[in-house]
């Protein structure tokens, strides 16, 4: 069973993450618009939908969660419950617990040990002292089976205490019937076909109650055949034709209610069924546990949603390209033929052709793998509600530009940083109402996200009108931690000391808050985003606020490249880490502590001899002038010294895979036109 | 029960030696090799093989061997090992042996030059020694993949 589930898991992860995605965007709408029930309507088909399909991959805990969440937004919806900030509350803890169970689902396959009892509990609790008519809905219903006279089929659904309902029915001219469907043996999704069932039932009348009731139903657990208590007008014959039309349906047995049927009798029976269901339920978690032990097979691979639109250009141009070949496998066969002007032109047509195609070929496969930031962005509005209500402050968040894209691998890694930054913003940035007001501020904070393409970039900013970066606190700081000593510290600017915030060690807080107290500091926010080789940087003004800028690459697979010479290698340095190229007289260097430095447009220039780097023969003699490629890393250059220029050129990188880690101030290799293989330095491990 | 076990075979100086065909992808020319700084005496660096970028493990100098540049009969192995893709440069490589398990013995203890963990077993077919090697002691996987 479970090996065949394996292949819905990754739909199923990114289906629910977009429900619950939309589910939280609806909460954060409806916690300032609790009045509003067209938001309950939506949140209670979420929960609804999510449930049915974890119901139907035998997810249990989200199943059941959900199910807790329909009842009390069924009762809500109907104007039962009246919604209060502390249900909505609640409703964030749910959805809080539903995330982590379909986040671990994605990384181990299974949902992990997160334990949702008391939520539901509170969930319960909710319904049950705000909704009288609870009871009815959501506890289990004593069921007191009845046997059936006809036929030799037992049917187990308790009529008892519906009878009036029934006798009602009779009154009305409506028909009651019991009806027992038993699936086929091999019937992949017992669920979903009892769900269909359910459906087709639905159409043409109401379903009163089944056995076992619809949430064990929709957890399979059930094993091929299920009840159901039905009030239609049809007949009997109407409704079993209906329902066999299903595929893998085995047998529908539809036995009409007469009115005195439902005697209730047999209490022994009933005793047995609930053994029976309890061993069944005993059995069951068995088995959870023991996928739970080699839950770590389980991972899911990254997907990543493509708009049909995109693949058909891709396939369009796959098939241009497939055009192109044929026509070049006919030029090739004319031109053994015969040599002349003609098919030489052909040729050069056809490869400007070619050239056209590949252009735009890699066009539409970088935008296949290109995501909205939204994506990263849409889980920030609850992370400053649930902050600033945390740290007591007023704060609104901004964004902009959600829609702006980059490449997949690129959103995967930018997630933890910007987290980071927006933490540290609310914690460190803005000032408590108080303060705020003292300051002649709007006691209202705010932090800007905003996303924007700029050229072959894109950047993300972090803006806050809190209090700012004071240089002179990190100053202090710096030396206190000796980062830097007193006498560098005097001579740095301002914005180069607010810089050191990115320094490993650096944290200004002493006070160890929950939020941004854990250890991690601004270096880690540095790395990662230059680990997908962008950069970070900092303004701020004090009293007005601070913005940190991140630039990130649109795409971490294709670059532009300079090629550079040393000795007979070739190696490759991102251009978008080079600031300018310049020749530098070798008598102009200068030896200061073991660095050499040249003065280059009146500034203190590390230069820094590539061949030492990466080890390669330096015994060739040393020429008057040497070539310099300057590149930058936030503020901080550095002079790297190569042998000699090859030109610009776009490269594809690629991994050198894992087992060549570690490799010092390699970022990755590419292949070169004439299929040989070039490495790609990386400058921000240089320096 | 007796069953035939394939083995790829190479050589190095006037030895043979076996790697199950089950770890071979395929065998190539030897491609033109690009050097990667500061990595283990015996990585040679990385080839282009078809697109991908796969790292060379030059056998001789993990044997501890004199070493030979590559000649017209030099091989580039590529084994599959755990995911990860790897080429073994060898001198030589040419059949595919069918040994019977019957004729597979553990390795005994007396070779000195070639670090006696590398070789797993020992294969004999037709009179001739084939040494079944150990790939993941040869190519080192688990320092490589910590």
């Amino acid at each position: 069973m479970h090996m065949d589930m394996s292949q819905y898991l990754e739909i199923f992860i990114d289906e629910s993450k977009e429900h619950l995605q939309t589910m939280n965007e609806i909460l954060l709408v409806l916690e300032k618009d609790v009045d509003n029930l067209s938001h309950l309507g939506e949140i209670f088909r979420i929960a609804h939908t999510i449930k049915g399909m974890s119901g139907t991959m035998g997810f249990t805990k989200v199943a059941d969660l959900t199910h807790k969440m329909e009842n009390l937004l069924d009762l809500v919806r109907n104007g039962e419950v009246k919604v209060t900030s502390y249900i909505v509350d609640v409703l964030f803890e749910c959805f809080d617990a539903l995330e982590e169970y379909i986040d671990n689902l994605e990384k181990n396959g299974s949902e992990g040990d997160l334990d949702s009892s008391a939520l539901v509990k509170k969930l319960a609790v909710i319904a049950d002292n705000k909704g009288d008519m609870t009871a009815g809905k959501s506890e289990p219903k004593k069921n007191e089976p009845i046997k059936n006279d006809i036929g030799e089929e037992t049917f187990h659904i308790g009529l008892n205490d519906i009878e009036s309902i029934i006798q009602t029915a009779f009154e009305i001219n409506v028909k009651s019937y019991l009806i027992k469907v038993t699936l086929d043996e091999g019937c992949m999704l017992k669920a979903a076909r009892a769900f269909i069932v359910f459906n087709t039932l639905e159409r043409f009348g109401e379903i009163i109650r089944s056995y076992p009731q619809a949430e064990e139903i929709e957890d399979e657990k059930f094993d091929q055949s299920f009840e159901i208590l039905y009030f239609t007008k049809l007949d009997e014959a109407y409704c079993k034709t209906e329902l066999m039309r299903i595929s893998e349906i085995k047998e529908v047995i539809v036995e009409p209610l007469e009115e005195m049927d439902y005697t209730a009798e047999q209490s022994l029976k009933d005793v047995e069924i609930d053994l029976e269901h309890v061993n069944e339920e005993i059995v069951k978690s068995g088995k959870d546990e023991a996928q739970n032990t080699k839950s770590d097979k389980g991972k899911t691979s990254k997907t990543v949603r493509v708009e049909i639109g995109r693949l058909d250009n891709l396939m369009n141009l796959v098939s241009e390209l497939i055009i192109i070949k044929t026509r070049l496998e006919d030029l090739d066969t004319s031109q053994n033929r015969m040599v002349d002007q003609n098919s030489s032109n052909n040729m050069n047509e056809a490869i400007e052709y070619l050239e056209r195609i590949t252009t735009s070929l890699h066009d539409a496969v970088m935008k296949v793998r290109m995501v909205p930031v939204e994506r990263t962005f849409n889980r920030f509005p609850r992370l400053v509600r649930d902050l600033s209500k945390d740290l007591g402050k007023n704060i609104k968040l901004f964004m902009s530009g959600e829609e702006t894209e980059v490449d997949r691998t690129v959103i995967d890694e930018i997630g933890d940083p910007l987290i980071h930054l927006i933490r540290n913003s609310l914690d460190h940035g803005i000032e408590s109402p108080a303060e705020r007001e003292k300051a002649g501020k709007a006691d209202t904070g705010f932090v800007a996200l905003r996303a924007y393409p700029d050229g072959n970039t894109v950047v993300i900013e972090v803006e806050d009108d809190g209090k700012g970066i004071n240089p002179e606190v990190i100053k202090k700081k710096a030396v206190e931690k000796r980062i830097i000593t007193k006498e560098t510290a005097d001579i740095m600017t301002d914005k180069e000391l607010i810089n050191l915030l990115f320094e490993a060690g650096f944290s200004t807080v002493d006070k160890v808050t929950d939020l941004s107290g854990r250890g991690v500091g601004l270096d880690v926010v540095k790395s990662k985003i230059e680990a997908i080789n962008g950069t970070v940087e900092v303004v701020s003004t004090l009293g007005q606020g601070s913005k940190f800028i991140i630039r990130l690459p649109l795409t971490l697979a294709i670059i532009q490249a300079l090629m550079v010479n040393l000795n007979k290698e070739k190696f490759a340095i991102p251009l978008n880490n080079i600031k300018e190229i310049t020749n530098i007289e070798t008598r102009n260097i200068t030896m200061v502590q073991d660095q050499e430095v040249v003065l280059y447009r009146n500034k203190t220039l590390p230069i820094i001899r590539m061949k030492h780097v990466l080890d390669i023969d330096q015994t060739k003699e040393e020429l008057d002038e040497i070539i310099v490629v300057i590149v930058k890393k936030g503020d901080v250059e550095a002079g790297l010294v190569v042998d000699g220029l090859i030109g610009q050129q776009e490269i594809v990188i690629k991994s050198l895979g894992k087992y060549l880690t570690g490799i010092k101030a390699i970022a990755g290799a590419t292949i070169l036109g004439n299929g040989s293989v070039a490495l790609i330095v990386d400058p921000n491990q240089l320096f | 029960m007796s069953e035939i076990r394939e083995f790829v075979t190479f050589r190095l100086n006037q030895e043979f030696y076996g790697i199950d065909i089950n770890n071979v992808e395929n065998i190539e020319k030897v491609l033109p090799i690009t050097r990667i700084p500061y990595t283990l005496n015996y990585v040679n660096g990385v080839i282009n093989l078809r697109g991908i970028i796969v790292p060379v493990v030059d056998l001789r100098a993990r044997f501890g061997l004199t070493p030979k540049p590559a000649s017209d009969e030099s091989r580039i192995i590529i084994v599959n090992v755990d995911d990860l893709k790897i080429g073994m440069l060898v001198d030589s490589s040419s059949e595919v042996l069918q040994i019977s398990t019957d004729e597979i013995d553990d390795a005994p203890n007396v070779r000195k030059d070639v670090d006696n963990e590398f070789i797993k077993n020992i294969g004999k077919k037709n009179g001739r020694i084939i040494m079944l090697i150990d790939l993941y002691k040869v190519l080192n996987i688990e320092q490589h993949v910590e």
